[in-house]
């Protein structure tokens, strides 16, 4: 058994921990912490498979966004974890169930005369100085780049998404509509009134009530 | 002994039941069935990475990096989704969500 093997049940073993603690936490701030714990886990593990490049892309995407991003969510809803609690264990056995039934499967296709215990093929395209970013980047733009550019809209309706469906205009905010601004005329702004000049001056009616007030204040 | 695919795959396939019975334990809890999502698509992750290895084929890594655009963008709609649903309902409960129901 060497050093590779030994890492691999270390990472394992903490990676499955880790996903165990995300789906029993009770805390949902735990439960994302722990799923950091559980994407550096498998950054690791893709390291040792010779994945650079996505194992640090993972790092950096999942857990300096994505996660980041659920730990805002998470802390900015006032979340009552009583009541999403109730009945907890109840579908337990279901679940236990159908889990048991996809390692089970899985088990059995594993079993099953597929092809294991055969070591790693070399890359196809491996030279001794190129690294696995530098192939990835080869086929991704050249191969793969119409994907590339659909991945790049498909990233871009998500921003436009995510904005549209948080963005809440406030009632009492003033701003300025620059349409109108150009398009005013000089009718809509300025009224012009028409007075007389003079104008006779209208009988004072309330003179005798308002001084019989003062008399009676003094 | 030296580690093989099975070992890579049953990795995967530990990973994936342990989502599934999170989705089914967690099934109140929407934020818990998102992280739960997010674990399920590094199971899937992870089966590419060790087929990529082990066959000496590049493009599982290039559909990786796809699968990890797409969560990217799916995790963003879900939580705005998310954040709109409790600005509305003041809770985040699925059992609630049947406003649609007659």
């Amino acid at each position: 058994m060497d050093v590779k093997t030994g890492l691999f049940y270390l990472f394992a073993a903490v990676l499955l921990f880790a996903a165990f603690r995300v789906i029993t936490a009770r805390n949902p701030v735990y439960a994302a912490l722990y799923l950091v714990l559980a994407f550096f886990q498998a950054s690791a593990i893709w390291l040792l498979l010779r994945a650079e490049f996505l194992a640090i892309s993972l790092v950096l995407v999942y857990v300096g966004a994505v996660m980041v991003l659920f730990l805002f969510v998470v802390m900015m809803l006032d979340i009552n974890v009583d009541s999403l609690r109730q009945g907890f264990w109840k579908h337990f056995p279901l679940a236990a169930g159908v889990g048991a039934l996809i390692a089970l499967e899985m088990a059995a296709v594993l079993m099953g005369g597929f092809r294991l215990g055969e070591a790693p093929r070399a890359m196809a395209v491996t030279s001794p100085n190129t690294s696995n970013t530098m192939e990835l980047g080869k086929l991704l733009y050249s191969e793969y780049l119409y994907p590339l550019e659909i991945a790049a809209v498909i990233l871009l309706v998500a921003i436009v998404a995510a904005i549209a469906l948080t963005l809440r205009t406030r009632k009492d905010s003033k701003y300025t509509n620059p349409s109108d601004q150009v398009r005013v005329k000089a009718r809509d702004r300025v009224r012009i009134v028409q007075m007389p000049v003079t104008r006779a001056a209208e009988p004072v009616a309330e003179a005798a009530p308002a001084d019989a007030a003062k008399e009676n204040k003094a | 002994m030296t580690i093989t695919l099975g070992h890579f795959l049953s990795l995967g396939a530990m990973l994936f039941a342990l989502s599934v019975i999170g989705i089914f334990l967690n099934r109140k809890n929407l934020i818990v069935l998102l992280m739960a999502i997010e674990l399920m698509l590094l199971a899937v992750n992870m089966n590419f990475v060790a087929f990529s290895h082990y066959l000496g084929d590049m493009h599982g890594q290039i559909f990786v990096f796809f699968i990890l655009t797409v969560a990217a963008a799916e995790s963003a709609i879900g939580l705005a989704l998310l954040v709109l649903l409790f600005r509305n309902k003041s809770n985040i409960n699925v059992d609630e969500l049947n406003s649609l129901k007659g």
